[in-house]
């Protein structure tokens, strides 16, 4: 060792960091404020307000001993509000419950490694962070006790941490009296991070730490933002999709109660007024005309036959594997379907909306956002400034879902507050909502197949057809003949033995704008391949679950899930009057099999119970994992009964819950996630379960019936729910 | 001038009287606890108590109401301690969060009128609460727990 125990107690040192303690830390100093001591206006003067120190992007410790992390992800359900502090805890030695969490502004710095954007999406939080945040606690950890182990004269490999604190033998030091020196330290090197042996909190199931402020409903989401002379805007948009201004006349809405001004937006026309329900009364009185732009002979019938003639082209290749030309000539027995998606809406429920204020600093933008650096570019083409001049403030997220990667609510809010040089809040409604969204695209799927004499499956072609939402989304990201990687997801991965495989993808743009939709095209390819999957064992004449497992002998992780599910759910044995149908998947670096279980009362279905098995890698926090795969499941059901989008004439048919059905508690099926143990590194749970539902009843309806959907809703193939 | 009694308080406020409760209590009462999801009656993120019932305030025209007790979530405790609370803390129910004030006043509503409600009785009461994340599940059993909770702390009222 470097040096003895004994030079600890050197009296130069102690005093030196008794001193430096006493200017830094509020405590010793409130320590003096008794009779005998400097006036209390003194101390106040002396002490004045904790300083903060940042000690990397994530992590700001205060003299105070105060720890805030900066999360670089919105929290729009998933848990990233408990599970990014989590990680930073774990490294720091404190509990995540000592953490404040804040949202982190537009930044480089907080550019998501695995998407290239600064964006919450992609089930990514904790595949990003996994690294990023454990290292960023570690080094400020090793910071730490390197200023209290220089202070000490102790070395520092004998010093620990604990709940705040840098521990040596005896003698402690709190972050707080640390945090200055430790900033001052010069960059550690050979920062390790914990081995997984060492956790105490990562790998537990913890409470959430936005719970509390959701039961009581103190937790702010953008719609609840309140600013001092704050108005409020509802917003005309054009009922033709893509469809612009041509006139309007304003004066009734004008002499409404309560309307300060109206005002042609670049995406409609706003009234703003002193209440929101004055704004959207008003607005409804406004006579416009509207141009109705490119869209307006956009109809279902246009966009899936202009699917289907897309289809007759030959597409990208993903995949190409043995001789498939070959296999396909030399083997007659042959199995082909086509599958067909519905557009679908993100429904968040809480509506699009963003508030602006204007400040002698610049434009002040609080939004529900998924993408801050987009949010302050939108705002500050919007408002004339440069970026910096932009601040995003980002509040918890009514739901996201994808919805939130695109910024389109942000403009004509910037645009209103400027013009009335007050704050306001510009709040969609749910009609506005549901018929201006960026909708997921629909598909058209072809998938062939052959088996040989002895029955093996032999030949294999998958022919994906469906708009790219990375297109529109970032222009330009996807190199020219590539396939976008978020078009062909649960298809590039095609686990089944087959000695000839082609995966081609088709981009076919159907005249509106797409966007990520909760599992983004998992949701399209899971339900093709995996009803498909179906079909062919039904061909084969072998139970779906072995004719898979006979597929996946090299595939263990697949496998594995597959078993388990099986199991649990009594495969093969369902209770009298129920049938099973099952669906396997990977994405987001996470393996799942869904079993569900579904009865027929004539054309009534009922779906009773959904068991999945999830292998996602290491978690961080199994509760919230397994909580995901409840809800994901539940979104997916939703999706899979009762969701279509249909546009006539450029118009979106579909404008609230009556028209747009949500699944119910009383519709809601038991729901049993079985998590597997695994070292794996860590893999995305906020959306793989949505893509398993559909293709899971769909196979269960098939073995009740002999009927294969091969269009979804359900509600729309024959069936009522 | 409407006479509003909100969480116990008297409240004047200065609005037409067709305007829906829910704008009143958000934007003129700064209780944005309470959430707008439809403006229809269709999702339920507007719940509150009027006179104890659970009412959806986004249709409920606040002349309506005026005179009436009206209870939001912000009102239904002042320190997270009524059985339906703890009971959703305990469970970690709420994911993004943005219905839960509606579901747990749905909920609260039910337990005050019927302390042991079937998994039936839960049907019926909640399913006019969309949950967009799916915490259906959660929300049964959260339901049963603050049953048992308010069963268990007796002198607390249990609505």
């Amino acid at each position: 060792m470097a040096s003895s125990p004994r030079s600890f107690m050197n009296d130069m040192s102690r005093r030196g960091f008794l001193k430096s303690s006493a200017t830094a830390a509020g405590g010793l100093v409130i320590a003096c404020y008794l009779p005998g001591c400097s006036k209390p206006e003194e101390v106040a003067k002396q002490s004045g307000p904790p300083k903060l120190v940042k000690a990397n992007a994530f992590l700001q410790i205060g003299t105070d001993g105060s720890i805030t992390m900066f999360c670089d992800k919105s929290e729009m359900g998933q848990g990233v509000y408990t599970a990014l502090p989590t990680l930073l805890a774990e490294e720091l030695g404190v509990a995540p419950t000592a953490i404040k969490v804040e949202f982190a502004p537009p930044g480089n710095e907080y550019v998501n490694k695995l998407l290239g954007a600064q964006a919450t999406g992609g089930s990514t939080s904790v595949r990003e962070a996994w690294d990023k945040i454990r290292m960023a606690g570690a080094e400020a950890r090793t910071r730490l006790i390197a200023a209290a182990a220089k202070e000490w004269g102790a070395p520092p490999q004998s010093c620990t941490v604990a709940d705040g604190y840098v521990l040596f033998t005896s003698r402690r030091a709190s972050f707080g009296e640390l945090a200055e020196a430790a900033a001052a330290m010069p960059a550690p090197q050979n920062v390790q991070v914990k081995g997984s042996n060492e956790f105490k909190y990562v790998g537990k199931t913890l409470p959430r730490l936005d719970t509390p402020s959701k039961v009581d409903g103190s937790a702010q989401f953008g719609i609840d933002m309140r600013l001092p002379g704050m108005l409020y805007a509802a917003l005309a948009q054009p009922p033709e999709l893509g469809g612009a201004v041509k006139s309007f006349n304003a004066d009734k809405a004008k002499a409404m109660p309560g309307v300060r001004e109206v005002l042609q937006t670049s995406s409609g026309v706003a009234v703003v007024a002193d209440t929101w329900w004055q704004a959207k009364t008003a607005r409804d009185a406004l006579d416009i005309q509207w141009s109705p732009g490119a869209t307006a002979k956009l109809n279902n019938a246009s966009i899936y036959a202009g699917l289907k003639t897309a289809s007759g082209g030959k597409g990208l290749d993903v995949r190409k594997e043995g001789d498939v030309e070959a296999g396909w000539k030399s083997n007659s027995r042959r199995v082909e379907a086509t599958y067909e998606l519905p557009m679908l809406a993100h429904a968040t429920l809480e509506p699009q909306n963003c508030t602006v204020e204007f400040r002698d600093d610049g434009c002040h933008v609080y939004a529900p956002t998924q993408v801050q650096q987009m949010s302050q570019a939108a705002a500050a083409k919007a408002a004339g400034l440069p970026p910096e001049k932009v601040f995003v403030h980002t509040t918890f997220l009514g739901g996201g879902f994808g919805r939130r990667l695109d910024v389109d609510f942000v403009p004509a809010a910037v645009e209103c507050a400027k013009a009335m040089n007050k704050p306001v809040k510009l709040l969609w409604t749910r009609e506005d909502d549901t018929t201006h969204d960026k909708y997921r695209p629909p598909a058209r799927n072809t998938l062939s197949a052959a088996f040989d004499g002895n029955g093996k499956l032999n030949t294999v072609k998958v022919h994906l057809v469906a708009p790219s939402v990375t297109a529109r989304w970032a222009p330009g990201a996807v190199p020219q003949g590539t396939p976008d990687p978020f078009a062909i997801e649960a298809a590039h991965n095609f686990p089944y033995e087959a000695p000839n495989l082609h995966i081609d993808y088709v981009q076919h743009e159907v005249g509106l704008d797409v966007g990520y939709w909760r599992s983004v095209s998992h949701a399209l390819n899971c339900f093709t391949i995996e009803s498909f999957m179906d079909e062919l064992a039904a061909e084969a004449q072998i139970d779906p679950v072995e004719f898979r497992r006979s597929l996946l002998t090299k595939q263990p992780r697949w496998l594995a899930v597959l078993d388990v599910a099986a199991r649990k759910a009594g495969w093969g044995k369902p209770p009298a009057g129920r049938h099973q149908g099952v669906a396997l998947m990977s994405g987001y670096d996470s393996y799942l099999a869904q079993v569900a279980e579904i009865s027929l009362e004539g054309d009534k279905l009922k779906v009773h119970r959904i068991v999945c098995a999830v292998d996602c890698g290491q978690m961080v926090n199994p509760g919230i994992v397994q909580t995901q795969a409840e809800g994901g499941i539940i979104f997916g059901l939703t999706a899979a009964l009762f969701s279509e989008i249909n546009v006539t004439n450029g118009k979106v048919q579909e404008q609230n819950f009556d028209t747009y059905r949500l699944l119910r508690m009383n519709e809601s099926p038991v729901i049993e996630v079985h998590l597997l143990n695994s070292d794996e590194k860590p893999g995305g749970m906020g959306e793989p379960t949505v893509a398993l539902v559909a293709p899971a009843v769909c196979n269960a309806i098939y073995a009740a019936t002999r009927k294969r959907l091969r269009k979804l809703p359900i509600v729309k193939q024959g069936f009522v729910v | 001038m409407i006479k509003l009694t909100v969480n116990g308080q008297p409240r004047d406020v200065d609005v037409s009287g067709d305007t829906p409760l829910l704008w009143v209590l958000r934007d003129s009462l700064g209780l944005t606890g309470t959430k707008y999801g439809c403006g229809m009656s269709l999702c339920g993120a507007c719940t509150v108590h009027v006179e104890g019932a659970p009412t959806r305030a986004c249709i409920t025209p606040v002349e309506s109401v005026a005179g009436k007790a009206i209870t939001t979530v912000e009102g239904l405790s002042s320190d997270r301690s009524h059985p339906v609370q703890k009971a959703w803390m305990e469970i970690d129910v709420p994911q993004c969060g943005y219905c839960q004030s509606g579901q747990i006043m749905s909920a609260a509503a039910l337990l005050k009128q019927n302390p042991k409600p079937t998994d039936a009785d839960i049907d019926a009461a909640m399913s006019g609460n969309i949950c967009r994340c799916g915490t259906y599940p959660r929300i049964r059993k959260a339901i049963h727990r603050a049953a048992a909770i308010a069963a268990g702390a007796t002198g607390r009222e249990g609505g």
